[in-house]
């Protein structure tokens, strides 16, 4: 009984994810991508990529400070970013790194920070439902993340 | 998905300085069937495929120096330093490796840069995220590539009289091919992939 609600849990917290626009459809594809011999994938992936966002931030937020209205090189670095999120399929964070890079383009430097405080808000928000989710996958045990039928 | 009748999977090099779009693309090539080799940057891709980086232009290595035959690279177009450009440029400079079909990924949509890579000798260009589907676009380029390669050998074989070779048989990228360095950007099939992904900025 346990086990199928960690399941229905599983499955509530990730519906829930997409519901809310954190994720699209993206997230599927490297979901899709784990099975037997890869059982951890998107585990390790969005590990990695919460390993290069939190750094792709810290340099942004250096050039902020360090190369006020130096837009271009905060477009640069943004787009690195927004890049990232889309391989991941974190919708809400690459639709607030558009956000970013539209007013960068506006040249409007306070507009940047505050999108930027954003941008950290969702960061965090994220890695704390994804870290949740996979706790509760982790719970749930193998057959929650078990292979789906491989149909060419 | 079709495996071509030959021994050994075919060998892609993937050059990206992000780690977890590594980890992806390396996930999808194997998901795919393939061997895979991933480097972070232009010239560690350079170093592998056995070329150096100063005098690639002048120096040609042999194919049989390389220790396994690449049959395709896969590079980012943004990296820092050496871009996915700036290492077609160098592979389609050298007669060793011209022959290597090379596919640019970017996560921007920009026609301009699509068409510059083109033009310069890719063969395929992927908007990222790269999906499973686009993997399958890869192998009628290895063995376009391939059949290409056999033609020019029988080529130069019937040129001296004797057997000409069968074509399906599986021999490692040779540096003797003529073949013009450009392919036309009519060549491909498919420029930009179709997808109902919204566009931003």
């Amino acid at each position: 009984m346990e086990y199928s609600n960690l399941q229905r849990q599983a499955a509530s917290l990730k519906k829930s994810l997409f519901d809310q626009g954190y994720l699209d459809e993206q997230f599927c594809q490297i979901e899709y991508l784990q099975d037997e011999a890869s059982p951890n994938f998107t585990e390790e992936v969005v590990s990695l990529f919460f390993e290069n966002s939190t750094r792709l931030m810290t340099n942004i937020e250096q050039a902020m400070e360090k190369n006020p209205r130096d837009f271009s090189r905060w477009d640069v670095n943004m787009q690195q970013l927004k890049g990232s999120c889309s391989s991941i399929g974190a919708s809400r964070m690459k639709n607030e790194c558009t956000s970013f890079r539209n007013i960068c383009g506006d040249e409007n430097a306070e507009g940047c920070m505050r999108s930027f405080q954003n941008l950290k808000r969702e960061h965090g928000v994220l890695r704390q439902k994804l870290e949740s989710y996979f706790q509760v996958l982790r719970q749930a045990g193998p057959a929650v993340t078990a292979a789906r039928p491989r149909g060419m | 998905m079709a495996v071509v009748a030959s021994e050994t999977p075919f060998h892609v090099l993937a050059v990206d300085d992000s780690l977890p779009d590594r980890k992806l693309i390396e996930r999808l090539l194997k998901t795919s069937s393939f061997q895979v080799t991933t480097v972070d940057s232009g010239s560690k891709a350079l170093q592998f495929l056995g070329i150096h980086d100063d005098d690639a232009s002048t120096v040609s290595v042999h194919a049989h120096q390389l220790d396994v035959a690449v049959n395709l690279i896969i590079t980012d177009y943004c990296m820092p330093g050496m871009t996915g450009y700036d290492l077609l440029k160098k592979i389609k400079e050298s007669s060793s490796l011209r022959d290597i079909p090379v596919v640019i990924m970017s996560s921007e949509n920009i026609p301009s840069r699509i068409n510059r890579c083109l033009e310069e000798g890719a063969d395929e260009f992927f908007l990222k995220p790269v999906q499973l589907s686009d993997m399958s676009k890869l192998k009628p380029h290895i063995l376009k590539s391939r059949c290409r390669e056999h033609y020019e050998q029988e080529q130069q074989h019937q040129q001296s009289d004797s057997n000409s070779n069968d074509c399906s048989s599986p021999t490692n990228m040779s540096s003797s091919s003529d073949s013009s360095r450009k392919r036309k950007a009519e060549d491909n099939e498919e420029i930009l992939p179709q997808k109902n992904r919204p566009r931003h900025s």
